[in-house]
């Protein structure tokens, strides 16, 4: 009878056939499918993947096709679907080392052990709109050779044997793990490497560039990027040894950093990692900028204020569930709130009216 | 917890647990393939020790282990899972937001739990055991066997003076709330009132300053009641109570008394006057009608006066 937000179960109803509808768009088209959208949409399923915490080309697909291609939408249900997984155990660390490159490339080294191997990449193409696809010409298949076999081991390796780069800590440690524990403060590097491979893209993109910038600069080289498949092995406590249970792509990055030394340390150069599911390497060099530039307290560096170096900062906004989230929530009615706000601005004016009248009558 | 019927016991499994299935059992219809009230007994547990910390340290921010829920951060993921994690299979739920049952964030958490607990629901506050609210406190008083429990955006009361988190955890433990008194006398002397009209700051048993939560600041004398309430703020990752019959002040000064306001108007439909009022346009003249914001007090009073006739 008197406000318009009644009456919502039937709006909801309404409103979910609606979206359907729109999701199945002009029937005359042909309907996508799941598996369509995993081997034709591949990037944006390993986005969902990545940012979804949850490897699964085949459930990511779906969401995609279930969110409209609304990419946070699509991640957004994987997590709330990955909430009701039970948890079985944990793998081995992988061995990216071992990793069966696809793509393989080190912009410190011209020559580097193992060859580069450019892989499917955009980077050479031109940006040039290609209407062949449109008209569904026959993409030709692209020659094939029997893989090389050569062991690819990291380039950091070949620098770390001259003490030219920091050593990385051997850890038996279990990781902390953000999604079954509070978020707290200080948090460690591990902790902090889970919050950012975890987070929006272009959040993590634009906190890297930022640092590129001048916001809190730490001259990065791409010591190596690597896109590729890893075994994933487990224990299995009833077999007493570790078996492996199926294979992840991963995108690994690892940035090579000047660092000018101090008084106990020589010179020499610093890292910033990034590890990423699927191929996704944008947000893999990301990560390993802002990794870099989060460091700042451990390596003795000078906290310049950059955005991209405060921890909380950072990792308090990265996650883009939680922002989309909180930011679209103010779509719900406040009438309550807005109504004691209405109230106090009218008592403050009213209030605010009576001293001018009476000022106006002592003059 | 208190004895009420609805206080969480450990161990309640309605629905077959487990969904390893695979990846098909999750279709949209399936709401048997998930645990009774949607969250797996693990993480009710957790959720439930975070509950006991803050009933025993009332007003306490107790971080816990927020899952993601299938509803957005900042839709009440927190009072979801404080719900979930309370409910039993003979609870009766009743869910508001803004005084209202019918409002549609209101009818899609009251749906989600008729879909995954299955449990009975109400919109009368008398017959709840379990309400979850946003926004507001009934008018109704509440009963020792009841539960209250407030969906919370920002549950630290001093963030927007303070942003970082290192800082306000500090600042509560050294019980240093200057700061908070500061901002308060600051609107004093620019207003000449208290600027802050709905999740007005409290004191709770004399110790932990807190945020009730965007509710009126009408309602914050509700709080020292005998049902036992508890906040959960989903995205931020907290949880807090106030048991029972528990002190809670609001901050004032002696020469500026907190005052409970409302619209100086009656109820245009059940001529309340007790009732905290929303401000309904109805029509483009700007002709305004005020009507109670809680809308099972509202009928509830509409009917009795119709049988008084």
């Amino acid at each position: 009878m008197y406000v318009a937000v009644k009456g919502g179960e039937r709006a909801i109803d309404n409103a979910h056939g609606w979206l359907a509808e729109e999701r199945r768009g002009d029937r005359d088209v042909a309907e996508l499918s799941v598996a369509q959208i995993r081997e034709q949409m591949a990037l944006a399923v390993n986005r969902v993947m990545a940012e979804g915490s949850l490897y699964d080309p085949d459930l990511a697909a779906l969401a995609i096709k279930q969110a409209r291609g609304d990419l946070i939408e699509a991640i957004f249900l994987i997590r709330a679907y990955r909430t009701t997984l039970p948890r079985i155990g944990a793998s081995r660390p992988v061995d990216t080392g071992a990793m069966r490159c696809d793509r393989r490339i080190s912009a410190t080294f011209k020559d580097a052990p193992g060859g580069q191997v450019l892989g499917p990449t955009f980077d050479y193409t031109h940006r040039l709109l290609d209407f062949l696809l449109e008209a569904g010409a026959e993409v030709p298949e692209a020659e094939t050779d029997e893989a090389d076999m050569v062991p690819k081991p990291r380039i950091t390796e070949y620098l770390g044997r001259d003490g030219l780069i920091e050593a990385e800590a051997d850890s038996d440690a279990e990781p902390p793990d953000m999604t079954r524990a509070p978020m707290a403060y200080p948090a460690d590097r591990a902790l902090r490497l889970q919050a950012l491979t975890r987070g929006d893209e272009g959040f993590v993109l634009g906190m890297a560039y930022s640092t590129q910038r001048g916001y809190g600069r730490n001259h990065p080289f791409v010591g190596e990027l690597r896109i590729g498949a890893v075994p994933v092995e487990m224990e299995v406590p009833e077999l007493g040894f570790a078996i492996e249970i199926g294979e992840v792509v991963l995108t690994e990055c690892e940035s090579v950093n000047q660092f000018a030394g101090s008084k106990t340390e020589p010179a020499q150069f610093t890292r910033g990692y990034g590890l990423v599911f699927g191929q996704t390497e944008r947000k893999a060099i990301s990560m390993a900028l802002c990794d870099r530039a989060l460091r700042w307290e451990e390596l003795g560096e000078e906290n310049v204020g950059a955005p991209a170096q405060d921890a909380e900062f950072v990792l308090s906004h990265a996650d883009n569930i939680q922002a989309t989230g909180f930011l679209e929530h103010i779509k719900l009615p406040h009438y309550v709130d807005f109504q004691s706000e209405l109230e106090l601005v009218r008592k403050l004016r009213r209030e605010a009216g009576a001293a001018d009248a009476h000022a106006e009558a002592a003059e | 917890m208190s004895g009420g019927s609805s206080s969480a016991v450990a161990g309640v499994v309605a629905g077959p647990a487990g969904t390893t299935e695979g990846s098909s059992a999750m279709m949209d219809g399936q709401a048997e393939a998930y645990n009774f009230a949607y969250l797996d007994e693990e993480t009710k547990r957790m959720i439930r020790r975070a509950l006991l910390k803050a009933v025993a340290i009332p007003g306490y921010q107790v971080p816990f282990a927020s899952r993601e829920m299938p509803m957005p951060y900042g839709w009440g993921t927190g009072g979801v899972q404080l719900t979930a994690a309370c409910l039993r299979p003979d609870d009766t739920l009743k869910v508001i937001d803004q005084g209202a049952d019918d409002t549609t964030n209101a009818v899609s958490i009251r749906r989600f739990f008729q879909r995954t607990a299955d449990v009975a629901v109400t919109e009368r506050t008398a017959e709840a055991t379990v309400i979850q609210t946003r926004h507001r406190i009934p008018e109704t008083p509440l009963r020792e066997d009841q539960i209250l429990v407030y969906q919370v955006p920002i549950p630290e009361p001093m963030r927007f003076l303070e942003p970082r988190e290192t800082e306000t955890r500090k600042m509560h433990a050294l019980e240093e709330y200057g700061l908070m008194h500061v901002k308060l006398y600051e609107d004093i002397a620019r207003h000449g009132h208290i600027a802050t009209s709905y999740a007005y700051p409290v004191k709770v048993e004399g110790r932990y300053v807190m945020d009730p939560s965007p509710i009126p600041k009408f309602d914050n004398p509700k709080m020292e009641m005998a049902a036992l309430q508890l906040f959960g703020a989903g995205r931020e990752q907290r949880i807090y109570a106030i048991p029972p019959h528990t002190r809670v002040v609001s901050l004032d000064f002696e020469d500026h008394p907190f005052e409970a306001s409302k619209a100086d108007q009656a109820c245009a439909l059940c001529g309340a006057e007790d009732s905290y009022l929303d401000e309904v346009i109805t029509d483009d003249a700007g002709t305004r009608m005020y009507v109670c914001s809680d809308t099972d007090y509202c009928g509830t009073r509409q009917a009795a006066g119709e049988e008084a006739r």
